[in-house]
């Protein structure tokens, strides 16, 4: 982008309030229009493709456009959905809940208990894992419970185990909790570095004890960011494909693999519209009900 | 030993095993992608660069590495330049609708990935996407903008505003402004932000995984590894892959590290 830099169109011609007005507004188009192009062509109109296409129909193994509610029948009345969606949304609260739980002495520590500087650098280090390969790391943790795998070599002396995780419930949380519990960290490390230290002290020069500080203090203060920490777990936990696919056992599927089995190998298009059209519609309503809860309650207090 | 003492002990022993349990799937990925062992249990079973002689043997992973480069190559561009502009515009104007337009730039990470990629699958279909390279990083653009827009928003907010308008009022036009004055000063941002894209696209293997067809990228050859049996060449591209994405996200916060740093020892 090496653009001639001064004196845009008018040649010897001084700045005129109108050349100035053309200059000024094709500079606002130009950084302001390709990225709201770009978002919108190649993300609100596949999104909004993919809500029409629930109204599509299979004929003869090829999509018609169509004005037809039977995708939605079948899939609001279909066993299987509702089995997974129960499933699924049922396990993302339960990772957002045991996320939130066991990261919190962690963000505690990091926020009061140690330097500044060691907790740039925790903090840091909790970046990596989020941008950093995700498979591979479910693998890994696949090995780690597999039957011959560490832990269960390391139990088998001490008379305990074999631990069953791999192809079960639990299989999946702890893939979930692999791929949150950095982020639920790091979040509410934030959350509660941000509660006045002033507060805290006062809380303690009043002979309030450790833990009530931490009860009536700490946590309500850093409400807005715990709240969203945990509904980050959720939301991640809710899209999830590979956790459940691979330490799950996919059995039962979660709505992630519904969409990938209709898409892959059903190759019903329309009905796997469907299920994510729900999943958006659950994730949005979740989110607006934890913005609420966050937001909303603190007003009604003086 | 005192209570306090004690608690604080508790404590850093509690959070040492919250973070052995985060980087512990990485570490042992590495580690045993020297072991000579096909199956990655202990005890260690002697040093071995067999399984990374193996995966450079293979095609399909060579195929998938160089679709990987080139994707998060491009994808990294673009989407630092929009991730820029998005940035720019909240930063200069005010406008009707600019709720909806940041909204619109910031969202696509909090939709799930596998909903964006059958979206994109559905509506590349239809546009002769599906199956190419272009399809893939058309995808990884839209996820990776944000980062970038964040990554230079956040550089752009210890700008003066007065400091352009002073630049404008001197004569010099919103050009020569932005080349200047903004670009420069946002320069660590940028090059971050081109790091962090370039990590997220290289990461990347839902939308990749709907949108490739036969065009695999790295991570999408994983996944479809990760279906067969325990091979430990999956480490072995998990180590390159992890080396890869580390030193990218390291940089990029080294980047950023010095930014805030600086704008500390201004401010104080």
């Amino acid at each position: 982008m090496s653009e001639p830099l001064p004196t845009p169109d008018t040649g010897t011609a001084p700045f005129t309030a109108t050349s100035r007005r053309a200059t000024a507004a094709r500079f606002a188009m130009f950084w302001g229009a390709p990225p709201a192009l770009w978002q919108a062509a190649f993300f609100l109109v596949p999104l909004g493709f993919l809500v029409a296409m629930t109204f599509w129909s299979v004929k003869s193994f090829r999509l018609t456009p169509d004005a037809t509610l039977a995708n939605w029948t079948f899939i609001l009345n279909a066993g299987f959905f509702r089995n997974a969606y129960v499933y699924t949304f049922w396990l993302s609260a339960l990772t957002a809940v045991i996320a939130s739980v066991a990261a919190f002495p962690a963000a505690y520590t990091l926020a009061y208990k140690v330097s500044p500087a060691t907790r740039r650098f925790m903090i840091f280090m909790l970046v990596v894992p989020f941008f950093t390969s995700y498979p591979v790391r479910i693998y890994s943790t696949q090995i780690f419970f597999s039957p011959q795998g560490i832990i269960n070599t390391v139990l088998a002396p001490l008379g305990l185990g074999p631990l069953q995780v791999l192809n079960t419930p639990t299989g999946t949380v702890v893939g979930y909790l692999v791929l949150t519990l950095p982020l639920v960290v790091l979040l509410q490390t934030f959350a509660l570095a941000n509660v006045p230290r002033t507060l805290i002290e006062a809380a303690h020069n009043l002979g309030c004890g450790r833990f009530r500080t931490i009860g009536t203090v700490i946590i309500p203060s850093a409400r807005i960011g715990l709240i969203v920490a945990g509904t980050f777990a959720f939301v991640l936990a809710f899209g999830d494909y590979v956790a459940p696919t691979y330490l799950g056992g996919s059995r039962p599927p979660t709505l992630s693999i519904l969409i990938a089995d209709q898409v892959k190998s059903g190759n019903n298009w329309p009905r796997a519209s469907v299920v994510a059209v729900m999943m958006i519609v659950t994730l949005m309503v979740v989110m607006l009900v934890m913005i609420g809860l966050a937001y909303g309650r603190r007003k009604e207090r003086p | 030993m005192s209570m306090a003492a004690l608690r604080r002990l508790l404590l850093l022993a509690y959070t040492g095993v919250v973070f052995a349990f985060i980087f512990a799937p990485i570490v042992s990925t590495i580690v045993f992608s020297f072991n000579a062992d096909r199956f990655p249990s202990l005890p260690w079973g002697g040093f071995s660069l067999q399984w990374y002689e193996a995966i450079f043997a293979d095609a399909t992973i060579q195929r998938g590495l160089i679709n990987s480069l080139i994707v998060a190559g491009v994808t990294c561009v673009i989407a630092t330049f929009l991730g820029f502009s998005a940035a720019y515009v909240d930063y200069r104007y005010r406008f009707l609708g600019k709720s909806v337009y940041l909204a619109l730039a910031a969202l696509p990470p909090t939709v799930p990935v596998v909903i964006l990629g059958v979206a994109l699958l559905t509506f590349e279909g239809r546009v002769g996407l599906s199956g190419t390279l272009p399809g893939i990083i058309v995808g990884h653009v839209v996820l990776s903008t944000p980062f970038a827009m964040a990554l230079v928003r956040m550089r752009l907010a210890d700008l003066d505003p007065d400091i352009e308008r002073a630049a404008w009022n001197l004569g010099a036009s919103p050009w020569a402004t932005m080349f200047g004055v903004i670009v420069p000063f946002c320069a660590p941002a940028i090059l971050a932000a081109i790091f962090l894209t370039a990590a997220v696209s290289f990461d990347e293997f839902m939308i990749a995984w709907f949108v490739s067809g036969v065009n695999e990228t790295l991570p999408v050859r994983v996944l479809a590894m990760l279906q067969g049996q325990v091979s430990p060449r999956i480490n072995a591209i998990g180590a390159i892959v992890f080396g890869v994405s580390i030193t990218l996200i390291v940089l990029a916060q080294m980047l950023l590290g010095r930014m805030s740093g600086r704008a500390a020892r201004k401010k104080g």
